[in-house]
């Protein structure tokens, strides 16, 4: 093997052509956010590719915060034109956005997922009360004779309520950095912690201190809560394995994996398109997507695409996205969201901390 | 030697013999343990892999009449008998505008065709978990009887990317996305990693700066690979402003990953070169850039190619730094230049064990095919290489 032409001068030229060149971003769509909006954001941006003459928008799933932090981080071309959420914008969010230069924002909201608290389909049914599931999860309880906080103790369930199985209590569920995650603290820690003295008699006492105890979230950390990763899939698989745990994931993976897993009604409600919807299964949430306005002149395709996700065959009750999971919203906030998604409304921060 | 007269005769004999040959046996015994053990989980993997990937490379579908007018055009699903809109998949329907588009021939004539079917018949008719209607099963199980309804080979598997219809979805987009991103990945590590190791090798002195630099490049390999996807985010798409997801920001990324690995085995193979072929040259009168150009390079050559293939093949399989990039997001446009978006092997094969549809386990253990054997393809190639043009001193 003998060099007969010079090679190196060669190689060395090719790589800094290829270093010097500076790349120009196409007219395509970015889409970042949240896991569980992934499913439906993906689905209409393969629709509409399919069905118009644009490139497929890209949608990349990086959670809800981790979608705010790269869509409020400038206006320029390489940011995403729009972020997916399973849960509202937070102000600090707007704020930062703000700051960046990102101030015209439209919301919308797509429908609503519902977190399900599934079993081992073998075992028999369970039910639990949001209450339960606090005093299952959580790090610190009331003492039995309601002294105060004590660490977690409950390694059985009939320890917490004797109506309950006698069977360890073993959950996975997800990780700090999911949107899931931050709904199950919202609605089955947060919203009874609040209103419980034990925790919120602390927070008076001392303020800045117990901050935490206002609303008290802080699930325990003895392994009896697992985080599982952003992989649904893996936690159906681990309940396949184990028949005494307990997993909490998105509506979407129960209807797909009911052969393997079964739902746990809440408060004595099973999570179906109906209850979800009427707000009667209690742990349910908004699922919103964020458009940039100020990237509408340049990629022109997102009015298309939003015009598309917004339509009756998708976000409606026998849509397209009602067949992966997604629950419709009620008919007359579909039509009220829909059509201020369609003039384009500008979020304001009173919106946001406004209930 | 020989124990014919027996053992108590043997002046020979050494009375621990017999159990240090047992101790011997015993550890033969514990190392073949060891090599059965790993073969055993291989051939479970491998096999774990073909049982459930090769369905995958089997469609199913059905031979309907298809309706070409204006009605069908409007709304696809008139296009076919309304008993069989459930059972058929929607990624076809959807492409019924774009056949008359094509093909304008084809309006206001009804064509007998051979339709796709939807995931979860495909997957009722290959014997998996399924969930389909009763009333469909019998209608498939009848025109299945009548040769109506057929596994054929899944062209799709190769010619699509990804999608969210599982009976849609292809690997193409993850392949070419990743021959572009290793492409650019080998332009640039590879002429980098030899002139470097050249340049330790032949040209530098062996000082502290020297020793400094090698421990450093050593270091280097032994980086989690995910720190250089948060360099390759920081560096090439924050401060040199070049496209989120690209093949581009990607290979530089793998190439920074594959660096270190290039110049040890590149430096290995000069070093293997032995003095006397320098000090030849130099009797001869060549100068040092002829010494290396034209005899130390050409004959390192085969170690270097066969530790850029070992580098090249461990970059294929990687995805954690390119999590980091953004290329592991629903891409299915295939890429045609190394600026656009896209996605690769790897990144295909996570995104599709995420997805809550059965049908995508399929495909997933199918992708992992590929990709396996693309890379024992590539480390065979690298063995060839070495025993072909290596040469014995």
């Amino acid at each position: 093997m003998i060099f007969k032409t010079p090679v190196l001068p060669m190689i060395v030229g090719s790589v800094l052509t290829v270093a010097a060149v500076t790349a120009s971003a196409a007219e395509q769509i970015k889409i970042v956010g949240s896991s569980t909006v992934y499913p439906f954001s993906s689905s209409v941006a393969e629709e509409f590719g399919a069905t118009t003459k644009n490139p497929t928008p890209i949608v990349e799933s990086t959670g809800s915060g981790g979608g705010m932090k790269l869509f409020c981080k400038g206006g320029d071309a390489n940011t995403p034109d729009i972020t997916n959420a399973s849960r509202r914008m937070k102000t600090k969010e707007f704020k930062m956005c703000a700051e960046n230069g990102v101030t015209d924002i439209t919301e919308a909201v797509i429908g609503f997922d519902g977190i399900a608290i599934a079993q081992n389909k073998n075992n028999a049914p369970l039910k639990v009360t949001k209450k339960q599931l606090l005093l299952a999860v959580a790090e610190e309880v009331p003492a039995k004779d309601g002294s105060g906080l004590i660490r977690n103790q409950y390694k059985n369930w009939n320890q917490i309520d004797s109506s309950l199985p006698d069977r360890e209590i073993i959950i996975y569920g997800p990780p700090t950095s999911s949107g899931t995650r931050d709904a199950f603290e919202d609605m089955i820690m947060k919203g009874q912690t609040k209103k419980m003295d034990v925790y919120t008699s602390l927070y008076k006492a001392d303020k800045v201190k117990n901050k935490a105890y206002k609303k008290y979230h802080k699930i325990r950390q003895d392994g009896v809560y697992v985080p599982s990763g952003e992989n649904d899939n893996l936690i159906v698989q681990k309940l396949d394995k184990n028949p005494a745990a307990i997993g909490i994931f998105g509506y979407s993976f129960l209807m797909e994996n009911d052969d393997k897993v079964s739902a746990a009604t809440v408060e004595g409600v099973l999570p179906t398109p109906d209850t979800i919807s009427s707000g009667a299964y209690p742990i349910s949430r908004s699922l919103f997507f964020y458009v940039k306005n100020s990237h509408r002149a340049s990629v022109p395709a997102i009015d298309q695409y939003v015009e598309l996700f917004m339509n009756e065959n998708m976000i409606g009750p026998d849509g397209l996205l009602s067949e992966l999971g997604l629950i419709a919203l009620p008919e007359a906030r579909r039509a009220a969201i829909r059509a201020g998604v369609m003039q384009h409304k500008k979020l304001t921060l009173d919106d946001l901390t406004k209930k | 030697m020989t124990q014919q007269t027996g053992t108590e005769h043997n002046p020979f004999y050494d009375a621990s013999l017999t159990k240090r040959h047992l101790r011997a046996q015993a550890f033969k015994l514990f190392t073949l343990t060891s090599i059965v053990f790993a073969i055993s989980f291989l051939v479970f993997f491998l096999g774990d892999m073909v049982y459930k990937g090769l369905p995958a490379f089997q469609q199913s579908y059905i031979k309907i009449d298809v309706a070409y007018n204006e009605k069908s055009l409007a709304s696809t699903r008139k296009a076919i008998d309304k008993k069989y809109r459930r059972i058929v998949s929607r990624s076809w329907l959807r492409g019924i505008p774009r056949e008359v588009e094509n093909n304008p021939a084809l309006m206001n004539t009804t064509q007998t065709r051979w339709v796709l079917l939807n995931h979860q018949v495909d997957q009722y008719l290959k014997g998996h978990y399924y969930k389909v209607k009763a009333k469909n099963i019998k209608l498939v199980d009848a025109m299945q009887a009548d040769g109506l309804v057929e596994l054929k080979f899944n062209e799709i598997f190769f010619t699509h990317g990804d999608s969210k219809i599982p009976e849609n979805s292809g690997f193409k987009s993850a392949v070419v996305g990743s021959i572009l991103t290793l492409t650019v990945m080998m332009v640039v590590a590879f002429p980098l990693g030899v002139m470097t190791a050249v340049y330790l090798e032949e040209f530098a002195d062996d000082n502290r700066w020297t020793q400094l630099i090698e421990v450093n490049i050593n270091n280097l390999a032994a980086i989690p690979s995910i720190l250089f996807g948060l360099l390759g985010l920081a560096v090439f798409i924050s401060l040199f402003g070049m496209p989120r997801s690209s093949p581009l920001v990607g290979g530089l990324t793998l190439a920074l990953m594959t660096l270190p690995v290039i110049i040890v085995s590149s430096r290995a193979a000069l070093r293997s070169v032995p003095d006397s072929i320098r000090q030849a040259g130099y009797g001869l009168g060549l100068t040092k850039i002829q010494v290396v150009q034209d005899h130390v390079l050409p004959l390192a050559f085969p170690g270097i190619m066969t530790g850029s293939i070992i580098g090249l093949a461990h970059a294929m399989g990687e995805t954690a730094p390119l999590i980091i990039i953004g290329m592991i997001a629903f891409i299915p446009d295939t890429p045609t230049s190394i600026f656009e978006a896209a996605t690769v092997m790897p990144a295909q094969l996570f995104t599709w064990a995420g997805m809550p549809e059965r049908a995508y386990i399929e495909r997933t253990a199918a992708g992992i095919m590929l990709l396996i054997s693309v890379l024992i393809a590539f480390n065979t190639l690298a063995i060839y290489l070495r025993k072909k043009f290596e040469v014995k001193w």
